[in-house]
């Protein structure tokens, strides 16, 4: 783990989980894998409270646990997830997805489950229902039918997948306060052959209206004989989670697909969102390229709106196949032509889109000349730079060295003597893609943290005003609640001042434009580290 | 002419340094480079749009809930000399390390177990407080233990914090699941205002009058 996902890692934990879950968090990933002792000893917390945020963590799955170097009978060990933790960062977009696929529906159930780590499918079921009808209006109530639909839909699409279940160790002895640790080893969700099958369970009933807090006592009553009546809905110790890596082979596809209509038109994007669907069951994850699809079956599969005539089709594909960018590519001439869609060399490309704009934006659009000229070209010698760019050469030399100074640029040395004098040495400038795209990733991680620590530090500032902005809204709605006059409304209003009020208003205007970087910074970071993981993979 | 064999050269080409030789070299800095050196290119303006407005509102909902949940862990305040007033308005730190919610304990290792909490009733939980002092005293065998809690009920019969107390203590003696088994039964039982102990059905109130005919009764 580097300094920054260390350092990033932790400010999330923080927000999300609180202090005490950041500070043990943070040891874990230091230390790699520690028992619980030493978690306590080196965190210097309470044994409780080391238990609860370990408790927090592996509900999240973001830690696992597993028999310790002294095999299973010594103590258990703990091992972070580092990739998880930094998933949070990507849990709006998760949302916004299930909501663009199925509904509020859907983004309800997915929202429950990222926020609760793991639920079983009754929970959730009567957890959404109980907030859609909240929503609505009233006398109207949410069939658990319907929830229940929504959630096998999410399922069968391997959105949603089972928690992997534990291969338990056989324990010896009950009762007994020496009884070895009952070491349960999770193993890889895929692994599992019910991972996507859904559980029958007798569940009917409409969502619950939340009542207001006159009925409180009433209402706990009900909600202490429910709760005794959701272990009879058959599916206990059955858990889902939701499937990460299917909804980053999603923003995959979401990414090629715009690309394409950006950089042709929306027909063609069309055509490839065609057979990226076509191809989503038969593709393993870590593909190079999709199953080759012959253009009959393209052609059968389009859109019913988009009557675009055959050979006007097969126009189309040939753009495709001679587009620089490489999305499609020809595998064959059987049944009009076999194309697939080559999923790594897209990506690449993509990420190398990433890295040019990155230097155009930071250095002008001479120095990414330079840069892309470099990219293409592999190595050249500083001469060569300035003929090729045609930049004057000391502007070319200034650049260069700019570039070289952030590391975007490489420099090597290749002697003709042995004693390696200088004028008689060859330098030649490199750009290699991979390096430079890990090394992006790390700013980009700099960047979030950063980010994030700005806005907690907008925050912190003006505290003061947004605990007395808070208070009045309490009022004023409590006020407005048992109907109070128009007078006393705006006496309770007028309690915070004008200048009071442009600062929260510029405060709200800093904190929403932070947040929108920190998910615009996100979806680099996810094109780089696919990018990566997708080289990483094919080695 | 040349004073000593390669004194007078430089071993690589001049022009590639960027400067001829009579040029003076660029100045040498005092300070530090400033924090937030001014940027030579602005950078580009976030994404707008409908997408972009609801990802922004998704996540700060998210933060705000987040914050509420049971996962939001706070460590328990630590005891200040003198238990002041205010405590008993300040509920929302937790008093003790228990667990606020229940999760599959067979999904994770046993030495991570620890007591659940359970949900905090509010002030008419009174009343099942009342109810519960018998069945306390008639659960307990040492009869010093039963006296003493007794006593705390007592002093501490207004405090909501009792219900916790309370059910530490029972969990500390006896074991998890009775207990729970315990608290349900008294929640089906009826409802009623008058304790048993306290009930006194009157039969030794004339048996003492009979001594003492002479003095007036009022």
């Amino acid at each position: 783990m580097t300094a920054q996902e260390v350092r990033l890692c932790g400010l999330l934990l923080q927000e999300h989980f609180g202090d005490v879950v950041e500070n043990v968090g943070t040891h874990l990933i230091r230390n790699g894998v520690l028992t619980l002792r030493a978690l306590a000893h080196e965190t210097k917390l309470a044994l409780d409270l080391v238990k609860k945020s370990l408790c927090v963590l592996v509900q999240h799955g973001m830690c696992t646990f597993g028999p310790g170097r002294r095999g299973p009978a010594g103590p258990v060990e703990y091992h972070i997830n580092c990739e998880h933790i930094l998933h949070m960062l990507r849990y709006p977009r998760y949302i916004y997805t299930a909501k663009s696929l199925y509904g509020d529906t859907g983004e309800l159930i997915v929202e429950e489950i990222l926020q609760r780590g793991q639920m079983t499918m009754s929970s959730t079921v009567k957890t959404v229902a109980d907030r859609l009808t909240h929503n609505m209006p009233e006398g109207q109530s949410m069939d658990y039918n319907e929830v229940v639909s929504a959630f096998s839909r999410l399922v069968e699409t391997h959105f949603l997948q089972r928690c992997p279940p534990m291969a338990s160790a056989e324990s010896s002895g009950t009762g007994s306060a020496e009884t070895p640790p009952a070491v349960t080893q999770p193993s890889n969700p895929e692994s599992h052959p019910d991972c996507y099958k859904l559980p029958y369970i007798s569940l009917s009933g409409h969502g619950k209206r939340r009542r207001s807090s006159e009925d409180g006592e009433a209402d706990q009553r009900a909600a202490k004989k429910a709760k005794t009546d959701s272990s009879e809905c058959g599916d206990e110790g059955i858990h889902w989670q939701v499937n990460f890596e299917r909804f980053h082979l999603h923003f995959r596809d979401q990414a090629i697909i715009s690309a394409v209509s950006c950089k042709l038109d929306q027909t063609s994007g069309e055509i490839v969102r065609t057979m990226l669907r076509m191809s989503e069951v038969t593709t393993s994850a870590n593909a190079a390229f999709t199953q080759a699809l012959s253009a009959n079956e393209i052609f059968r599969a389009l859109p019913s709106n988009y009557n675009i005539a055959r050979p006007i089709l097969d126009q189309y594909l040939t753009l495709l196949v001679d587009d620089p960018m490489e999305f499609v590519g020809k595998a064959g001439d059987s049944g009009g032509g076999m194309f697939v869609v080559n999923l790594h060399r897209a990506l690449a490309n993509l990420a190398r889109a990433t890295l040019e704009s990155v230097v155009q934006e930071r250095f002008g659009s001479r120095s990414a000349r330079i840069f892309r000229l470099l990219l293409r070209k592999r190595h050249l010698e500083q001469k060569q730079v300035e003929d090729f760019a045609m930049i004057p050469a000391k502007e070319a030399k200034e650049m260069l060295y700019t570039l070289l100074s952030e590391n975007l640029v490489q420099l090597q040395e290749i002697p003709k003597t042995p004693d390696h004098a200088p004028s008689r040495t060859f330098y030649l400038y490199a750009v290699n893609q991979l390096p430079t795209a890990r090394l992006l990733l790390q700013h980009c991680y700099k960047t979030v943290g950063n980010l994030i620590e700005r806005r907690l530090y907008e925050t912190k500032e003006n505290k003061r005003l947004l605990e007395k902005s808070q208070r009045i809204e309490a009022i004023l709605a409590s006020l407005q609640a048992t109907g109070a006059e128009a007078t006393q409304l705006t006496e309770v209003e007028e309690m915070i001042t004008a200048p009071e009020r442009q600062q929260l208003e510029s405060l709200r205007h800093h904190i929403n434009k932070l947040d929108s970087g920190e998910n615009q910074v996100d979806e680099t970071i996810f094109l780089l580290e696919s990018y990566i993981n997708s080289t990483q993979a094919s080695r | 002419m040349s004073r000593g064999r390669g004194r007078n050269q430089f071993t690589f080409n001049v022009d590639a340094l960027g400067f001829g030789r009579g040029d003076s070299l660029p100045t040498t800095t005092h300070t530090p480079s400033p924090l937030f050196p001014p940027m030579q290119f602005q950078p580009v303006p976030l994404h707008t749009g409908e997408e972009v407005e609801y990802m922004l509102a998704l996540k700060q909902e998210l933060r705000a809930s987040s914050k509420n949940l049971p996962f939001h862990i706070r460590a328990a305040r630590t005891k200040r000399d003198v238990s002041r007033y205010s405590d008993k308005y300040q509920t929302g730190e937790p008093k003790n390390n228990t667990i606020e919610w229940s999760p599959d304990w067979s999904r994770l290792p046993k030495e991570l177990c620890i007591k659940v909490r359970k949900p905090q009733k509010t002030i008419t939980g009174t009343k099942q407080q009342l109810k519960q002092r018998p069945k306390v005293a008639a659960s307990k065998e040492d009869i010093l233990q039963k006296l003493e809690t007794l006593e705390k009920e007592e002093v501490h019969s207004e405090e909501e914090e009792d219900e916790g107390k309370k059910k530490k203590q029972n969990d500390d003696e006896e074991e998890e699941p009775e207990v729970e088994e315990d608290y349900d039964e008294e929640e089906l039982e009826d409802e009623t205002d008058y304790i048993a102990s306290y009930f006194d059905n009157g039969e030794d109130f004339g048996g003492d009058s009979d001594d003492n005919m002479d003095e007036a009764v009022y």
